[in-house]
């Protein structure tokens, strides 16, 4: 079997004396190498006007794919025009594969699924999705709230075990990244105030401003964001993989009611762990701001801290932990929602993932607008 | 699918005369001190469909992940035409995977992808053809797997059997010199499942592949195997190698004619003509 110098594929048409055009395949057929068209071939048996062709094999090389493509567009137009055809001298495995391709009739309607609805259908079935999409959540809020009242009696199926994890993973396994964000916060806050406070020789309200922006707003909201892609990308990342992997159907249908088993603990754990996480972030956050007090502002860790404590207000540090608690709620149910309503392939659980991501975000925003206008008006 | 026009197609040379294709000397397969299997030492001859079965578990499917090269053996090495595979530096490595075809058990058809750009992405990477001409090329393999028409559709909008045949299509899709299945049947119900297995005989003998098969499913072993290797779960080595139809007959191993017959234990499984 010594391979023979690759020459180049080539096709030949030739007029018969007969009234017939002769087709002569050479060379090596090379997918890789690329393929000749279709389109002159058909053109030349057209200028020639053949009632019949003759498709001669004779002097071909090695072939591959592109050979059988070429052959079956050719045989294609020649059904279409009808034109006769006579094979010569084609090799054994082409006939077969050219057999095999034409063995299952082609589905008809396959390619008409594929046009494009008018403007109007669309946009009136993005609308009706939204609306769809309202009512899924309003059941899916309903069936968490049930599930969360039989967790607080009791009668909740769930593993304990599935409880303390999804504890750690929400709460001690969060803190590196929290410690992190927070502390930088923290530091820029006090930069930012440093610049200004420092021209009317003020510098050491930059503790109250740390103390009071990190317990009122930042700490809930940093933790918020980070939990929310932290956190609430795994949940819906995790429930929309069991889902594509039918474990949800396995769970639903022994008699173990998904919402209980999977959505409670996740919700009653980022409930618990998110106002320890933001008191936790607070204290990162006025460290953060202590230490700029302390190596550009010169002022002693003593008295940054005394200044920080006396800004802080408990009404303001409840607020702030009220607040995560919400966030919390709003970060659970984005992730397990999605999950839960998740399609059916690797793509739809990124999908859910991201949306999970961008709801508790904006959730997040929005509810802390809120705050702020609630707390403006309780005086807080 | 290497068709050389030097090689008459009729009468196929007898297997036995048939240039080795795949070699695989002393392999061991092992995850840390855990051996799976050890010295295991087989030829494949080109043209030829070779199954690899054994019981759940012997590690069927990891010798075909070590064949492609996703794991590396613990010892020993796979030539492909005398052609060291397990050694080879990363670029000639790359030169060989691109000779071969493997379809995963599950089909791992990509999800975001339609059935021609799933056939249509390796000749798009590893091809000079110009887009229509890709098409027009993935149209050609799932019309040889029966799907035409289908080209538009996505993996999830099909059934699992067509799923198993779409990613054949982008198995075959570069034309490969060797075929790896990975459990083709599995989950088919019998009639889909002789309709692959035809479907793969009528792929080697206008193709010339060579086709590694790992199987467990007794019907297909005895229609499609030209050759064959039972990977011993006990004995954690290769327990017989042959013709799937001589074993079942006449093999000196009771745990193959046990697997080969379906039998509930090794007794009822004497080997017939002594």
């Amino acid at each position: 079997m010594t391979a023979p110098a690759s020459s180049a594929p080539s096709v030949a048409v030739e007029r018969d004396n007969s009234g017939a055009a002769v087709v002569r395949i050479g060379g090596d057929w090379r997918l890789r190498h690329g393929m000749p068209a279709t389109a002159p071939v058909e053109r030349e048996i057209e200028a020639a006007g053949a009632r019949a062709i003759c498709l001669d094999a004779a002097a071909l090389g090695r072939w591959d794919s592109s050979l059988v493509s070429f052959v079956l567009h050719l045989e294609e137009y020649c059904r279409a025009s009808k034109i006769a055809i006579e094979r010569v001298a084609l090799p054994d495995g082409l006939v077969r594969m050219i057999a095999l391709a034409q063995a299952v009739p082609e589905k008809r309607d396959a390619r008409a699924a594929a046009s494009r609805p008018a403007l109007l259908d669309r946009v009136g079935a993005a609308a009706l999705e939204r609306f769809a999409g309202f009512s899924d959540f309003l059941e899916f809020l309903g069936e968490a709230a049930i599930a969360l009242g039989r967790m607080c009696v009791g009668r909740a199926r769930f593993r304990r075990s599935d409880l303390l994890e999804a504890i750690q993973d929400c709460g001690a396994n969060a803190l590196g990244i929290v410690t992190l964000i927070s502390y930088l916060v923290g530091v820029i806050l006090a930069f930012m105030g440093a610049i200004q406070l420092q021209q009317f020789g003020a510098a050491i309200y930059v503790a109250d401003l740390v103390a009071i922006g990190m317990v009122r707003e930042m700490g809930a909201m940093m933790t918020g964001i980070i939990m929310s892609g932290r956190t609430g990308a795994a949940f819906a990342a995790r429930l929309g993989t069991m889902k594509v992997t039918q474990e949800i159907d396995a769970l639903a249908t022994m008699g173990i009611p998904p919402m209980e088993f999977l959505t409670a603990p996740r919700i009653v754990a980022l409930v618990l762990m998110m106002p320890l996480l933001c008191l936790y972030s607070d204290l990162v956050g006025i460290l953060g701001g202590a230490t700029v007090g302390f190596t550009m502002l010169g002022l002693s860790l003593n008295t940054y801290l005394r200044e920080s404590s006396a800004a802080i207000l408990t009404a303001t540090l409840i607020g702030g932990l009220v607040k995560s608690v919400v966030y919390g709620v709003l970060i659970a149910l984005a992730g397990c929602y999605e999950g839960f309503r998740c399609g059916n392939s690797s793509s739809a659980v990124g999908d859910a993932a991201t949306r999970a991501v961008v709801e508790s975000i904006v959730a997040i925003v929005v509810a802390c607008g809120v705050f702020a206008v609630l707390f403006h008006i309780l005086d807080i | 699918m290497s068709n050389q026009a030097a090689t008459p197609a009729n009468p196929a040379p007898r297997a036995a005369e048939r240039p080795v294709h795949i070699e695989v000397r002393d392999l061991t397969m092992a995850f840390g001190n855990f051996v799976l299997m050890r010295d295991l030492n087989f030829t494949v001859r080109h043209g030829e469909i070779f199954i690899v079965m054994g019981g759940s578990g012997c590690g069927k499917s990891t010798l075909l992940r070590h064949l492609i090269g996703l794991i590396e053996p613990a010892a020993g090495a796979v030539y492909y035409d005398g052609q060291n595979f397990t050694a080879a530096d990363t670029e000639a490595r790359e030169a060989m995977l691109r000779r071969f075809g493997v379809l995963y058990q599950g089909g791992a058809l990509w999800s975001s992808m339609t059935l021609a750009e799933n056939v249509g992405l390796p000749l798009g990477e590893f091809t000079d053809l110009a887009p229509g001409e890709i098409r027009q090329i993935a149209a050609l393999k799932l019309a040889l797997v029966g799907l035409r028409g289908f080209e538009d559709y996505y993996p999830n909008q099909i059934s699992g059997g067509m799923q198993k045949r779409a990613g054949l299509a982008r198995a075959i899709a570069l034309d490969p010199a060797v075929l790896f299945l990975d459990e083709p049947s599995a989950g088919l119900d019998p009639v889909t499942s002789r309709l692959l297995d035809e479907l793969i005989l009528e792929l080697r003998d206008s193709l010339g592949a060579t086709i590694v098969v790992v199987t467990h499913e007794l019907a297909s072993i005895f229609t499609i195997g030209d050759n064959s290797i039972f990977l011993d779960a006990e004995t954690r080595t290769l327990g017989a190698l042959g013709n799937p139809r001589e074993l079942r007959d006449h093999s000196d191993n009771p745990r193959v004619r046990q697997f080969l017959t379906r039998s509930a234990s090794l007794l009822e499984t004497a080997p017939k003509n002594g």
